[in-house]
């Protein structure tokens, strides 16, 4: 393709500057259901203008087209003043502001209470990618499953995990969701259907795979009457591992109902996306692998929620996998330990321009939705819910000794036989945590 | 390389007996058993020796069970067939159970251990995967968190390096990450070990890579009875499992009963009860250990032979009984000598057994080389059963160094009251023999708290109470010192 062999160092400014009319038509076409299957990216050949300068901090006349649903943006232009064309009722309104609004005020508590010595280890915050867990997780079922990376405290909040149990599990304490042992980076739910939470990137990606299969299974050998969907969240970075793209042959060889979202924020700690990948656009490598790859504005929520209801409704039809790429920004660095020295500091100011809670507040605003009073509200409920997480998480107990050796496996036989002849299992020194296993 | 155990020269007060006493008049070598029966053989000095008594039964019986097996025929087949047996009864029994791998489906395993079941179960069900290992075996891990019993196939265990991530962070650890929420009732088998010229990416031995992950259990069958067992029991069990399968049993004929049975996971499988040493093994390296168990028997030695099945963890009451039983330890296996199963095990029984071993173990792994695609060179990376009986010959004797001679003497069993170790020195032997056994034993036995001396009864006084004074100077001894009228020498270990 012309633009890809043309893209050389991209800065990724701007973009909502340079697009063009031509590019919402072809986008247009794209988001269209019926064409869902069809998805031959009709672009814009000046998708990627040459930057002739090396330096990956040069801001000049660099711009990146994206394939964006502008469907969305054109249908709140036609119909402004009626509320019946509006994207949301008042009430999604407002949970999709509460849901965000908790994302962001949870994720700042986590950054003060790591720096005041409440939680160690690695911390990576979702600040300013809100929209996308938001935009996805709220038009599930409660089981319906959803797989995220180490960057998954929002998800588990919007899925439903009380966020007592969150910020307990962040502590460290017995009352966190996995009991303390799983920490930050591994935040498993089974009422919720949180599967994690995994360390290394690319590795929930089978897990999901495996979850969407049993889907499947149940509805075709069981003979069960089931449409759970699984949802895939992972970055950038992790699209140039080799187990992403196994996954997507696999999931769209047996349709199975998952879908791929792409939390694409444009740098995998240090390393920017367009110095890792050959082709940066990653919604392409769906249709290499026969699912529509669709591309979305991620700090906008409602694009995203559009975009979601139409790739979850396939999957749970039975119709397969689709690959969605959210372009979203995380305001923070990598992780808490991250200086972020590396961003430019004017790619930053232009995506907090593009806050997406902000753009929902302002959104609702202009079309009536929900007085500035009634946003307070909720601002204020959820700023004491954080609260009372960290009060909870802090009363909490800290796990006792007696809990190390419980669950290295579901039955504990497996650590053997000792030479006493019993399970070791058996031995009361197990319950106390200071059996020789 | 062995070691000889080595004995200091017995000290200046006894080399005048020593002196008197030339090598060539040493003809006996008393093999004492721990109940008692002397079985008196002659030979010469330099270590062989000959056993009147030839002990019939060399090898196992086939049939682990008890003789119920016996009384029903049973039905004959081949070990991957009774794999599948073992998998087709356990997906009839729950519809939970499916198998994901490559060519498992319509080829029916590059092992045939699916045959047929794809034709029988579907698609779904026996899930033939694009060459995917990582990706399928965390697909696996998924479905099991899920609800589902994956079983999940490496065409060749070497390709389950490729896997290895999900395996040790997804198979391992999930359960314990998140708080005991989902389990992962994965069985993760396939072939592997050393074949017929497979090479070397082809002939590799998983077991020693995984044994350090957590949370997962290793087994490996080795006959069709425990291959059948072994698969029923991993897969109804709720914790992940890698079951070892070997490329050069698959083809093993054995009766097996028609009645369902179900092993289990943990557990050593007795091949062979003996007296001598404990040989432990597994997989097909049994079947080595058993060519050379023939060979030892008829040559008078009564091995003990164990099939340990359960390489993580180690069933330490069987092993544990059997050392205190012989005392003597040697482990042949397939893997590698360095961190391999073996090297492990070695560990282990040292940690906890350590005051039963008469001798350090000895383990027998394969070089540590990649298996050569040449026969002969590949022949000798593996261990070959000559090696077995001559690393059995040598563990059982003791060096007992003089000044001017070595003189070796064979094992002295002993009974397991591990707090009293018996020593049957009777009056047939010379009072040097004995004191020279004694003298090892005193060396070796640093713990060696009492001695209790007894002067034979109607047998003459040839034990005179004045040769034991200069061992009374070197031990503690305890308020047990008394002299009576039995026959026996009792050194008493506090």
């Amino acid at each position: 393709m012309a633009c890809s062999a043309t893209a050389q160092i991209i800065q990724p400014l701007s973009i909502n500057s340079a697009r063009s009319v031509d590019n919402s038509d072809a986008c247009a076409k794209i988001l269209n259901p019926s064409s869902f299957l069809v998805s031959t990216p009709r672009i814009n050949k000046k998708l990627f203008s040459v930057n002739k300068s090396i330096s990956p901090f040069a801001r000049r006349s660099a711009t990146v087209f994206a394939v964006s649903s502008d469907v969305v943006k054109e249908k709140k232009l036609k119909s402004n003043s009626s509320l019946s064309n509006l994207l949301i009722t008042k009430e999604e309104g407002l949970e999709l502001y509460e849901d965000m609004y908790l994302g962001r005020a949870f994720e700042d508590m986590c950054a003060q209470m790591y720096y005041r010595g409440k939680m160690f280890g690695f911390v990576h915050l979702y600040n300013g990618q809100e929209a996308v867990s938001t935009g996805f997780i709220k038009l599930l079922k409660k089981e319906d499953c959803v797989v995220s990376t180490y960057r998954d405290h929002v998800h588990s909040l919007s899925k439903g995990v009380p966020a007592r149990e969150v910020m307990g599990e962040l502590f460290g304490k017995t009352t966190g969701c996995c009991r303390g042992q799983g920490g930050s980076m591994h935040m498993f739910s089974k009422e919720h259907n949180v599967l994690g939470g995994f360390a290394f990137i690319g590795e929930g990606i089978p897990v999901a795979t495996g979850a969407a299969f049993t889907s499947k299974y149940k509805r075709e050998v069981l003979k069960e009457d089931c449409d759970e969907v699984t949802l895939a969240f992972f970055g950038d970075g992790t699209c140039n591992n080799g187990q992403f793209f196994e996954c997507l042959n696999m999931a769209a060889l047996w349709k199975l109902p998952i879908v791929f979202v792409v939390e694409n924020n444009l740098w995998a700690i240090g390393m920017s996306h367009l110095r890792a990948t050959s082709d940066p656009q990653i919604w392409k490598k769906g249709p290499a692998f026969g699912m529509p790859g669709v591309h979305v504005d991620g700090m906008d929520v409602l694009k995203v929620r559009e975009v979601a209801k139409e790739a979850i409704g396939r999957a749970r039809r039975g119709e397969g996998p689709t690959l969605v790429e959210c372009e979203t920004y995380r305001f923070r660095g990598h992780s808490l330990a991250d200086p972020d020295e590396l961003r430019d500091p004017a790619e930053k100011a232009h995506y907090a321009t593009r806050d997406p809670i902000t753009a929902l507040k302002k959104y609702m605003a202009e079309n009536k939705l929900a007085a500035e009073a009634e946003l307070k509200v909720i601002e204020k409920k959820i700023d004491e819910l954080v609260e009372d997480a960290v009060e909870f998480a802090d009363k909490s107990p800290v796990p006792a000794r007696s809990q190390l050796l419980e669950n290295v496996f579901a039955d504990p036989r497996g650590f053997g036989i000792g030479p006493d002849g019993k399970y070791r299992c058996e031995d009361p020194k197990f319950t106390q945590g200071t059996a020789h296993v | 390389m062995l070691q000889a155990i080595g004995v200091a020269s017995p000290s200046v007060s006894f080399s005048d007996h020593y002196n008197k006493f030339s090598v060539s008049s040493i003809r006996s070598f008393p093999v004492i058993r721990s109940d008692s029966r002397l079985i008196s053989v002659s030979g010469s000095v330099h270590g062989s020796f000959k056993p009147k008594k030839v002990i019939a039964k060399a090898t196992a019986t086939q049939t682990e069970s008890s003789a119920s097996a016996a009384s029903k025929p049973g039905h004959e087949l081949l070990l991957f067939e009774a794999l599948r047996e073992g998998l087709e009864e356990e997906m009839d029994r729950d519809p939970r159970v499916c198998v994901f791998g490559e060519d498992v489906g319509h080829y029916g395993g590059s092992y045939k251990v699916t045959k047929g079941l794809a034709e029988k179960y579907g698609d779904l069900r026996v899930l033939d995967t694009p060459i995917a290992e990582n990706s399928f075996t965390g697909m696996g891990v998924g479905a099991a968190m899920t609800g589902l019993r994956p079983v999940i196939e490496g065409m060749n265990m070497g390709f389950l390096l490729l896997a290895f991530n999900q395996i040790s962070d997804n198979c391992g650890m999930l359960h314990y990450t998140s708080g005991g929420q989902f389990t992962i009732p994965t069985v993760i088998r396939g072939p592997g070990g050393v074949g017929r010229q497979l090479g070397a990416e082809h002939s590799q031995r998983l077991e020693s890579y995984f044994q350090s992950i957590p949370g997962i259990q290793l087994v490996a069958c080795s006959t069709v009875y425990n291959a059948k067992g072994l698969m029923k029991a991993a897969i109804r069990s709720e914790n992940p499992v890698v079951l070892f399968e070997h490329v050069l049993l698959y083809n093993l004929k054995e009766r097996i009963p028609d009645e369902e049975y179900v092993l289990s996971l943990e557990e050593a499988e007795m091949v062979r009860p003996g007296e001598h040493i404990t040989i432990l093994t597994y997989s097909r390296m049994r079947y080595h250990v058993m060519q050379a168990a023939k060979t030892l028997v008829n040559k008078g030695y009564d091995p003990e032979v164990i099939d340990i099945r359960s390489l993580k963890p180690f069933d330490l009451y069987t092993i544990g009984n059997s050392v205190k039983k012989t005392h003597r330890v040697l482990i042949v296996e397939e893997c590698m000598r360095t961190g391999g199963i073996g090297a492990s095990l070695t560990a282990a029984i040292n940690e906890n057994f350590h005051d039963y071993l008469d001798a350090p173990i000895v383990c027998l792994s394969s070089q540590d080389v990649p298996t050569p695609y040449a026969g002969t060179l590949e022949e000798w990376t593996v261990v070959q059963p000559a090696q077995i009986v001559a690393a059995v010959e040598q563990l059982c004797l003791i060096h007992i160094s003089s000044y001017t001679h070595s003189l070796a003497f064979p094992t002295m069993t002993s009974s397991s009251n591990w707090r009293r170790k018996l020593f049957d020195l009777s009056m047939k032997y010379s009072v040097q023999t004995r004191l020279l056994v004694l003298n090892f034993y005193v060396k070796k036995r640093k713990n060696l708290g009492c001695l209790r001396v007894s002067e034979a009864e109607n047998l003459g006084s040839s034990w005179k109470v004045g040769h034991y004074e200069k061992f009374l100077d070197r031990v503690d001894v305890g308020r047990d010192r008394r002299i009576s009228d039995e026959s026996w020498l009792e050194v008493e270990c506090y």
